[in-house]
């Protein structure tokens, strides 16, 4: 297992090589000690072959990959304690909701800083979920004007009125320490909120997601 | 979220076959949407209808043939498209949830064939026939599949092979040769039969069957090259308003990279340079978000994308929900550049992030920095022209702006808008 000396393991998929270069300079400048690149690799096959090899705590995986996209190798990849933060250029609704319904538990922007990405990485590596202010707009966007039925939905259909406080917050651009502090509320209290709002999106089978999404052509 | 799939005039509602997830056709999924039933239902009926008289498999080869195919041409951003076709991307999902409807359907339809068959005894019959109808079936079902490429070869134009063949690969062949294979297995079987027959009978009727089966083979293809010429031709116009972007933007790209080389010493106006350019191949490549005043959304990403190349921070927009633009909501966009603006003058960041969140009753924007922030108790009213341009503007209008600030702990404008009453009216 990658964690025997206490540093997260973590894997590049990418299929640009100058940008894995990239991202592994910023982790190896702004993460030392805290994160460790086990392996890189630049699409679907090769992916799931260093998943299989190096057992990663955190995958960074492109969303655009040859082979059939990141979606394939969540799909394929068979570490099952590995944790996926999805890296994009595309900031395309379809490409966000689809990753994440894939499994991945964050999405972030290829714009992110180095020291950000590392605090990213070590929360999807507790198990925490990262939402970029755009991903909590568009979770806003798909489960909105659920507040109001709320009395017959199922409750993987809607956000609570909490939920929906915390993801309007981070699209505010406020970080997790600041959510908390606005809402008078722990820091971990915030990351439950986050989980949720993850598992949400991903297992709900509700008809406004749904439609939501098949406007976008995801589903 | 943003991008407001604006309907353009109401067009007359057409029904289209379904190529998402099709078993067959598309037919059964195309028709229950556009009838707003469950596909389920249409299904049975079909069956139901295929057992008893056949009926319903005429029906159905009609309205395959008929039905136009469902959003065939339509496109997504290019970078997408690109991505999509160099398997980038996860391609069609294929329902499973499908497979268990489907295999009962086929079971029930299968059980009252044979009871059909006990009952009135016409196996003689319905075995060649059958053989026959999976034969086409499978022939048209290719016929579909290839019609999904773009049945253009490189030359642009129309390629026999690439029509009957799509890709080409075992598949397709395999598909090809099982159709033909199962019309001649069914016409055999047929001649066999009426061996007792005379002769001539015999050779009329397999020739007349061989022109039947011709033109039921070839007329797909036909009927469908002709109906969607138009497309192709539309698709084609798309295409070159398209190029044209992609030489202006790579124009643009140009210019930026000889700005950057010229610059490479001033790293605020390289920084500023790439944002700017990444902005526009980003809007262009995967998302198509418009920076014009058609919405709110997109005035406000329009906004943010001037004070970006103004003052050289990233300014990020997020947006839930979008209307129109009227009158009555500009305030709160130039309300909105104010407070960008001086986010971006005095906060002395890098980065501002706006949220806005747009309904039917109201717009509120959330304009936030992690700057210096200030005491908005203690500025002087002449200095900041936040009183007179954000404050006033909105009371002026209705709305409200207020603002949240501590020295070192960053600013948060929130301008709120509710929809003017007579604008209600207007709308829906």
């Amino acid at each position: 297992m990658s964690t025997e000396t206490g540093t997260i393991g973590v894997v590049i998929v990418d299929d640009h090589a100058m940008f894995r270069r990239g991202v592994r300079a910023e982790l190896e400048a702004a993460g030392a000690g805290v994160v460790r690149v086990l392996a890189e690799a630049a699409d679907v096959d090769e992916a799931v072959a260093a998943i299989g090899e190096h057992r990663p705590d955190v995958v960074l995986l492109d969303v655009h990959l040859p082979g059939g996209g990141g979606a394939e190798v969540m799909r394929r990849a068979t570490s099952p304690d590995t944790r996926y933060l999805a890296l994009s250029v595309s900031d395309a609704a379809e490409d966000v909701i689809g990753t994440i319904r894939g499994g991945a538990r964050g999405y972030v922007t290829k714009t992110i800083t180095g020291p950000e990405l590392v605090s990213a990485i070590r929360r999807v590596a507790d198990g925490d979920a990262v939402f970029s202010p755009r991903l909590a707009g568009f979770v806003l966007d798909a489960f909105a004007g659920s507040i109001e039925v709320a009395a017959v939905d199922e409750d993987l259909d809607r956000l609570t009125e909490r939920e929906r406080e915390v993801m309007r917050l981070i699209a505010r651009g406020y970080a997790y320490k600041e959510v908390a502090k606005e809402l008078f509320i722990s820091i971990k209290t915030v990351e439950t909120h986050m989980s949720s709002v993850l598992r949400k999106l991903q297992l709900s089978s509700r008809h406004e997601l749904t439609r939501w999404a098949s406007d976008r052509r995801l589903l | 979220m943003s991008s407001p799939s604006a309907p353009a005039a109401r067009a007359p509602r057409r029904a289209t076959r379904d190529l998402h997830e099709p078993i067959i056709g598309g037919v059964a999924s195309g028709l229950a949407r556009h009838l707003a039933v469950p596909v389920l239902w249409v299904r049975v009926a079909f069956v139901l209808t295929a057992v008893i008289g056949g009926m319903g498999i005429f029906f159905y080869a009609g309205l395959w043939l008929f039905l136009p195919a469902g959003d065939h041409f339509e496109t997504a951003a290019p970078g997408l498209e690109s991505a999509t076709r160099g398997g980038r991307r996860p391609g069609r999902i294929r329902r499973l949830t499908d497979a268990g409807p489907v295999v009962a359907l086929a079971a029930l339809g299968l059980g009252l064939l044979f009871a059909t068959e006990a009952v009135f005894g016409r196996g003689a019959l319905i075995w060649p026939v059958a053989i026959a109808i999976a034969g086409i079936a499978l022939l048209w079902r290719q016929a579909d599949e290839a019609q999904r490429e773009r049945w253009l070869d490189t030359t642009g134009r129309i390629n026999v092979s690439r029509v009957i063949l799509g890709d080409g690969g075992w598949a397709s062949y395999a598909r090809l040769a099982a159709g033909a294979g199962l019309i001649v297995v069914a016409l055999l079987v047929f001649s066999l039969r009426s061996g007792s027959l005379s002769v001539a009978l015999d050779v009329t009727f397999a020739a007349l069957a061989g022109v039947a089966g011709l033109g039921l083979v070839m007329g797909p293809w036909i009927f469908r090259l002709a109906s969607e010429l138009t497309e192709e031709r539309a698709e084609r116009v798309r295409t070159q308003e398209r190029a044209d972007m992609a030489a202006h933007l790579h124009d643009s790209v140009l210019q930026t990279l000889a700005l950057i080389q010229k610059n490479s010493d001033d790293a605020a106006t390289v920084a500023r340079l790439a944002r700017s350019q990444e902005r526009d191949l980003r809007a262009w490549l995967y998302s198509e978000e418009s920076t014009d005043e058609a919405t709110v959304a997109s005035a406000l990403r329009g906004v943010a994308a001037e004070v970006e190349d103004a003052h050289g921070v990233a300014v990020d927009v997020v947006t839930v929900g979008d209307r129109d633009l009227t009158e009555a909501l500009r305030p709160a966009v130039a309300a909105t550049r104010e407070a960008v603006t001086n986010a971006a003058k005095h906060a002395g960041v890098s980065r501002v992030d706006v949220y806005a969140e747009i309904t039917g009753e109201a717009v509120d924007v959330f304009v936030r920095d992690r700057g210096k922030g200030f005491d908005p108790d203690a500025t002087p009213e002449d200095r900041y022209g936040v009183r007179h341009s954000i404050i006033d503007r909105m009371d002026r209008h209705g709305g409200t702006a207020t603002i949240r600030s501590a020295v070192g702990e960053g600013t948060e404008v929130h301008l709120h808008l509710p929809r003017p009453a007579d604008q209600e009216a207007d709308e829906e």
